[in-house]
């Protein structure tokens, strides 16, 4: 049943994701390699359409890949009931979680193990959306098994020099919303004829 | 108004005027729950969002939860998060099918040629913040690259990881604590 199971894996993500809605991403990179729902392509693409939408990014994701998913098994109805089924699984463990917490809330916040759990826990979920990173990375700017000169997506790459100028050097663009840089590159990408 | 359809109603227009989520809805919370209906303190509103931070989940769902459990209970935190997800379920799932109708495009394929590109940038700029605040010391470094360099190698499941590094985190703030 393929909606108890996006429910699952979507309620595991709920549960392990630390620390807002990009540490979601790694979960879903292996959910990709795991069932082949979609592919790392539309994984990259559907982070853009969660960023550049209104929502919380996190609840974003799980909608869109609870709908491409439920959409190969049943066409609309299996869309719908996909993205709610992704969805209220990924929210599902946070509801859980804050109603236990706000009964022992100062405790909770001052308790040393915690803390010391987090401490662990902020690097690594650094990490992983770091190594997710890198598997974006990797597939769109340097694509084939070894780096090969040819294989690089050169126009890809210069694009992402000047969007990362753009988003940490220019005083003027720095603080722009996310939407403004992937219109941007959706338009550049139009005119250079990328992907 | 039921207060419960209000809790939805309320945290419905807050998903919809929250874009990326995480600190975005800070101000938004301030002025819809604070100033406007008094159903927290901006203290309290400070400490949900502490404390969504360092729980698992979505921030924006942990902060409603607490919120509409604080008026009503744990159907109200219910009725609150419903509100939050239910905007995005509706704009996700009709951008996602006209995305779905038109992939096919010429055009719409280069377009997402270039999108992915800025999704490459956006993420290593998220890494970037994230890492700043997260590795403090050496321990913390050493985590940090052990999860990158065996997450990205590794077959391993996030949830492997997630579950050690809470452990290294614990077992080294005691060393830690018996050395000082």
């Amino acid at each position: 049943m393929i909606y108890l199971k996006l429910f699952y894996e979507f309620f595991k993500t709920g549960l392990f994701a630390v620390g807002g809605g990009m540490a979601t991403i790694p979960f879903l990179y292996r959910l990709s390699d795991n069932t082949g729902w979609f592919t790392h392509q539309d994984l990259a693409n559907m982070i853009a359409v969660g960023e550049s939408t209104p929502g919380p990014i996190g609840v974003n994701m799980a909608t869109y890949v609870g709908f491409v998913t439920g959409t190969q098994v049943n066409g609309l109805p299996g869309a719908l009931l996909g993205a709610l089924s992704a969805t209220l699984g990924l929210a599902a463990p946070a509801v859980i979680i804050i109603l236990i917490v706000a009964a022992l809330l100062k405790s909770f916040r001052e308790n040393k193990y915690v803390n010391a759990a987090f401490y662990g826990l902020r690097p690594a979920s650094t990490g992983l959306i770091g190594a997710a990173g890198l598997s974006v990375v990797m597939s769109n700017l340097f694509p084939g098994d070894v780096i090969a000169l040819a294989a690089v997506n050169w126009k890809g790459v210069v694009l992402a020099a000047v969007l990362w100028l753009l988003t940490n050097k220019v005083k003027k663009t720095k603080s722009l919303h996310p939407i403004v840089f992937i219109g941007l590159s959706a338009l550049v990408g139009v005119v250079f004829s990328m992907g | 108004m039921n207060m419960y359809l209000e809790l939805f109603a309320v945290f419905a227009k807050i998903g919809v005027m929250t874009f990326g989520g995480g600190y975005a809805m800070l101000p938004i919370l301030q002025r819809e729950i604070v100033d406007q209906r008094g159903w927290a303190t901006e203290e309290e509103l400070m400490d949900y969002f502490a404390i969504g931070q360092c729980t698992p989940g979505i921030i924006a769902v942990n902060t409603a939860t607490f919120i509409g459990q604080k008026r009503k209970g744990a159907l109200g935190g219910i009725f609150a998060t419903l509100g939050v997800i239910f905007p995005s379920l509706i704009i996700i799932s009709l951008l996602a099918g006209v995305i779905e109708a038109f992939s096919h495009l010429t055009v719409v394929q280069h377009a997402f040629g270039g999108i992915r590109v800025c999704v490459c940038v956006l993420i290593f700029n998220a890494v970037l913040k994230l890492y700043k605040k997260a590795v403090v010391d050496k321990p913390t470094f050493a985590i940090f690259l052990i999860v990158l360099l065996g997450s990205y190698f590794s077959g391993l499941s996030p949830v492997f990881f997630v579950v050690c590094a809470a452990a290294a985190g614990i077992i080294l703030k005691n060393l830690e604590g018996k050395r000082a």
